[in-house]
């Protein structure tokens, strides 16, 4: 199946569509499974590390658009690079409120210390303020607004999904083989953005002859 | 008391009816995954045969027991995985039968063991003990079992028993995880001839009154309530007294996280997570860790004058 080249408002929007369902599923997953009582003997936790599975997932996704544009030319896939990058921003939030209502009770001590002492937490709160700023500025006002420096700002969103990768490396006890496949996915991701890298698809070898 | 004699019907012999149920019940739950895989959800554990003859015996607690279905489905034992449910999906490998026991190192009596005739060393005993893992959670267990004091009495440790030394099965056929490098295998654990002494500590065959779950670590494993959990060794091959402090896979594994003592201690914190703190399966609010995990009037004296900072 050949994917068209550019896309109508009603592909658009049900495409888009399409992407909020698909954003959800993790969410609805969870929430069927907490009324089924399948969140397993530690529901906590399961909420924590699937809040942050999904985090991770959604920063990775949102980061592979631009590399998928360049490598298929689809440039509509760059319409649904937002709704990515917000639902990742939604996860995170799940995630925290899991940290500091489920696990933690709103015990500002106990959250403040940990933020301070224990480096995956330091790593992994600072990851999410940084968020914030992205999320805030997402819109298209903001866009115009911002200008060139719209960019800039953005371009945080490398380190924060660094900072998302150390987090979980740095939290697992012993068996790093997970935190290290995102972290291959990260490098990968991030390195098809280097000045260096060229991408040549039959397209353009067509288009050049 | 019921003495179970050699020409008895082995506990492992039998398949109650509970177990068939539980395997229809089981079969009913394959059925829903399959009918909804996106949201699956673990199997239920099953349960192992009744273990005869189990009497009451010492140290049990009164608080509210975490029921079966957590005890046997939320386990670390990374010879089957390391996700919590692992252990319970894939430990179904495990062959608990032939299974020896060897006691062996600064000994007058070295033997092997067989597993069914260490069943019958001493009475088996229900204790009903918590248990703290180094991550921050925790259970209370009815375990059934007996004190791994009468063993070490009949071998007759020499002079040199300082240490005893408790291996795990290594066998990559059964354990599908030992095919990994995650710990340096086989697992291995150790204890000072004074903890292992202790009254507390358990040489465990069973849960609920029932034969130990594979994922528990059966057919015979370490139970050392004070210490974190993974002190206490799982499906036990070897028992070796020695003059040195054994070193433990943990400690090879990370000796700046894991100590050879490992004693809960809300006071010393991991170097990655506090260890004020617990959460008691089950339970929503954490609650605080006890010292020595509530058994310190029972062992602290062990280490009476130690810097339990220092040797955590």
């Amino acid at each position: 199946m050949r994917l068209p080249a550019s896309l109508s408002r009603r592909q658009i929007l049900w495409g888009k569509t399409a992407v909020w369902l698909l954003c959800l599923a993790p969410l609805a997953r969870l929430i069927f499974l907490g009324l089924t009582d399948g969140l397993g003997a530690n529901p906590i936790e399961f909420i924590t590390r699937s809040t942050g599975t999904w985090t991770l997932v959604g920063l990775l996704v949102t980061l592979s658009v631009t590399p998928l544009r360049k490598l298929t030319e689809l440039n509509w896939l760059i319409r649904f690079r937002r709704l990515f990058g917000l639902f990742a921003f939604f996860y995170a939030c799940l995630h925290f409120t899991t940290y500091i209502w489920l696990d933690q009770f709103f015990d500002p001590a106990g959250i403040a210390k940990d933020i301070i002492k224990r480096p995956f937490i330091t790593v992994g709160f600072s990851a999410f303020v940084l968020l914030m700023p992205l999320a805030a500025s997402s819109s298209q006002h903001m866009m115009r607004k911002l200008g060139r420096n719209w960019q800039r700002l953005h371009r945080l969103v490398y380190f924060i999904a660094g900072l998302g990768v150390v987090h979980y490396w740095w939290l697992v006890k012993k068996d790093i083989t997970q935190p290290l496949v995102y972290a291959c996915v990260l490098a990968i991701l991030l390195a098809m953005r280097l000045p260096g890298f060229k991408i040549s698809t039959p397209n353009k070898r067509e288009a050049a002859s | 008391m019921r003495i179970i004699k050699p020409g008895d019907i082995l506990p492992s012999d039998i398949t109650p009816r509970e177990t068939y149920l539980n395997r229809r019940q089981f079969m009913a739950g394959i059925a829903a995954l399959a009918a909804a895989p996106a949201f699956a959800a673990s199997a239920p554990a099953a349960h192992g045969p009744k273990l005869p003859g189990t009497k009451p015996g010492r140290f049990s607690t009164n608080e509210a027991r975490t029921p079966f279905e957590s005890v046997a489905g939320y386990n670390n034992f990374y010879e089957f995985g390391t996700g919590k449910s692992d252990p319970a999906e894939n430990a179904h490998t495990l062959k608990t039968r032939p299974w020896t026991v060897a006691v062996e190192g600064e000994v007058k009596r070295a033997r092997i063991h067989d597993i069914d005739e260490m069943l019958r060393l001493a009475p088996l005993e229900e204790r009903i003990y918590r248990l703290r893992c180094v991550e921050g959670w925790s259970m209370v267990i009815p375990w059934v079992g007996f004190p791994l004091a009468e063993l070490i009495r009949r071998a007759e440790p020499t002079g040199n028993a300082k240490f005893v030394e408790f291996v795990t099965l290594h066998d990559p056929g059964q354990m599908p995880y030992q095919r990994t490098s995650i710990l340096d295998w086989p697992y291995v654990e150790g204890l000072r001839i004074d903890e292992a002494n202790h009254p507390l500590t358990l040489l465990a065959v069973g849960l609920y009154g029932e034969v130990l779950p594979g994922q528990n670590g059966a057919p015979v494993r370490l139970v050392v309530p004070w210490k974190y959990g993974f002190k206490s060794a799982k499906s036990i091959v070897k028992i070796r007294f020695v003059e040195k402090a054994p070193n433990t896979a943990w400690m090879r594994a990370a000796p700046d996280e894991y100590g050879f003592f490992s004693n809960v201690n809300p006071r010393v914190d991991h170097p990655r997570w506090s260890q004020a703190r617990e959460r008691r399966i089950g339970e929503f609010f954490k609650r605080e860790t006890l010292m020595f995990n509530g058994y310190a009037e029972q062992v602290a004296h062990l280490y009476r004058g130690m810097d339990l900072r220092k040797f955590f």
